[in-house]
């Protein structure tokens, strides 16, 4: 049987960083009292991800990213971590932005300032897992959004499904 | 060893010479839906060139050439399952419209507050949705055995949860993640010492193994052409005439009645009561050469082929360090699919990987997200074999799962 050629497309999704960031994930400590917890799960396949927040002057002052799935899910929360800590939830919103519609559009050129972000891009040529990668940060923004409708006062716990 | 002709099968199925991402097409996602030979894509072409016309209705050639092609394929299922006599065999979309055909045309009449319908942990979806709609609606309740830890279910748990309130037994003959072939006639003799039926969910048991409804002692069995080499659209529910009879109709419309009156109708005779509107012809027709092709064959031979292929499949895979498969090891009691993980390696990246070497799998929960639960994982990888396969196929699944070792397990080499 002839020997697999490494395919240009299938290094694109599997880039190093995602390698690095899913046998390495960031931000895996959990917080013990955490203002948000925000769940999502990807009922097609199961992936998990959690997320636990916490907030100081209107930013993510902690992050912690847990969760079992793909590397593309995994990878994509441990990434998600590295960007949004220490950001103003306005930029956290603006960001989800960004990276959800480089994940969905093969199109379309990541903005700069996404950095190592931008290791996602080659997921948009892949539409079965496309939702893998989305799954964080769709899980992030209805955690922000829940806090802001419950007051930010109290500790809350969402759940998301992709 | 089997007696197959391998190439000669191979050369029947025109997909079978195509190529994915450059790599010859491995194609071990059967239990999903299988390919189709030549002799069936002819049929289904000489339907629409030579006979194509509405059934039961016309007086023209057509209309009876169609009806009597459309009826024959009906003669073949009922010979292909040892049912009685055509009048038992219904034909629907798929094995979940069959089962739906079951839990609406029957359960919404037999069954009642505090009826029990016994299940098992290791259904797909389409056999445990439609009964917790029937449950809901009734106020049944649902039960279900569970499995021991090799996947067969539990045969304490068979014989205590099949008491006197169970009136329906609902069960897979072959487990589409597990393999598991079920004991569906000690199952059946303990459902009608209770005075409950049995519903065999044959979707994957009719396409890989000989299956016959008298000798199970089923009262129902729900099956779909696709995963047997046929189209898709086409199912098959068998069903006991008496029972069949007693039914009330489940859709209405045209075909099923004999008078229609502006408030009332009287029903046709049965299969066709259940057969409401233009059914799928030209796949039902194209069915009855994939039914030919499987009884040339002969389906102790396709047993004994796949039984060998997951044998082969299992010794491979269980020499893939930090590997898990489920399911059974014995071969009496399972079939040609064989679920997987591999530690570290989630399944979808497994696919993806294999995808690439031109394997194709499937990865995910199989429809099966109970079962998943029940056996604590969120997915599994499964290789699912049929008659066209070969032992030297399992070599680019062995490859391929070898470079998602490479790639996933590798140390990260630092970054520049
Ligand atoms: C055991 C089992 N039951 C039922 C089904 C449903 O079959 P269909 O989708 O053709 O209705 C499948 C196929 O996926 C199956 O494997």
């Amino acid at each position: 049987m002839p020997q697999p050629q490494p395919e240009p497309e299938f290094d694109e999704l599997y880039r190093e960083i995602i390698l690095d960031h899913y046998r390495s994930p960031r931000h895996h400590q959990p917080l013990a009292n955490a203002q948000v917890v925000a769940e999502g799960y990807n009922p097609l396949c199961g992936d998990e991800v959690e997320l636990q927040l916490n907030f100081e002057n209107g930013a993510i002052s902690d992050v912690s990213v847990q969760g079992r799935g793909c590397s593309i899910s995994q990878a994509s929360g441990s990434l998600l971590g590295d960007i949004v800590l220490g950001k103003p939830t306005d930029e956290a919103r603006r960001l989800i932005g960004l990276v959800t519609n480089m994940l969905t559009d093969a199109e379309a050129e990541p903005p700069e300032e996404l950095g190592d972000l931008e290791a996602l891009q080659g997921v948009a040529k892949f539409p079965a897992r496309v939702k893998c990668a989305t799954l964080a940060w769709h899980t992030l923004e209805d955690g922000l959004k829940q806090r802001e409708a419950a007051g930010a006062d109290r500790p809350i716990v969402t759940r998301h499904d992709e | 060893m089997t007696t197959f002709d391998i190439d000669r099968i191979r050369a029947d199925f025109p997909i079978l010479k195509r190529e994915v991402h450059g790599q010859p097409l491995v194609y071990f996602d059967n239990a999903a839906t299988t390919q189709k030979p030549r002799q069936v894509i002819d049929a289904l072409v000489h339907y629409y060139e030579h006979y194509n016309a509405n059934i039961h209705r016309g007086i023209h050639a057509l209309a009876e050439e169609a009806t009597a092609r459309y009826e024959e394929t009906r003669q073949k299922v009922a010979d292909f399952i040892g049912a009685p006599g055509p009048e038992c065999i219904v034909f629907t979309r798929n094995t979940t419209e069959s089962i739906n055909l079951v839990a609406n045309a029957w359960g919404r009449k037999n069954l009642g507050e505090g009826d029990e319908i016994i299940l098992s942990t290791m259904e797909h979806h389409s056999n445990l949705v439609p009964w917790q709609m029937l449950a809901q609606a009734t106020g049944a309740k649902l039960r279900h055995i569970d499995i021991d830890d090799e996947g067969r279910l539990a045969g304490d748990s068979v014989e205590q949860l099949i008491g006197e309130r169970a009136k329906l037994v609902a069960i897979t003959h072959m487990s589409n993640v597990l393999g598991t072939v079920n004991p569906v006639r000690q199952i059946a003799d303990l459902a009608h010492a209770q005075g409950a039926l049995l519903l065999v969910d044959g979707a994957q048991s009719v396409p890989h193994l000989p299956v016959n409804v008298q000798e199970l002692d089923c009262d129902f069995l729900a099956f779909s052409a696709h995963k047997m080499l046929g189209p898709t659209g086409v199912g098959v529910l068998y069903a006991r005439h008496e029972l069949l009879e007693s039914m009330d109709p489940f859709l209405g419309g045209g075909e099923m009645i004999r008078r229609v009156g502006l408030e009332e109708s009287t029903w046709n005779d049965v299969p066709w009561k259940f057969e409401a509107g233009t059914p799928n012809i030209g796949d039902v027709c194209a069915f009855g050469a994939a039914l030919d092709y499987l009884q040339e064959l002969g389906m102790e031979q396709v047993r004994a082929h796949e039984v060998s292929l997951a044998q082969q499949a299992m010794r491979r895979l269980s020499e893939v360090p930090g590997i898990t498969i489920y399911g059974p090891k014995s071969d009496e009691a399972r079939g040609g699919v064989v679920s997987f993980n591999l530690e570290d390696i989630h399944p979808h990246d497994l696919g993806t990987v294999l995808d690439r070497h031109g394997v194709a799998i499937r990865a995910g929960h199989h429809c099966a997200q109970p079962l998943m639960a029940r056996l604590d994982v969120v997915a599994t990888a499964r290789a699912s074999f049929y008659v066209y396969n070969k032992e030297e196929e399992l070599d680019a699944l062995i490859e391929g799962i070898q470079a998602a070792v490479r790639l996933f397990r590798a140390p990260a080499p630092t970054r520049t």
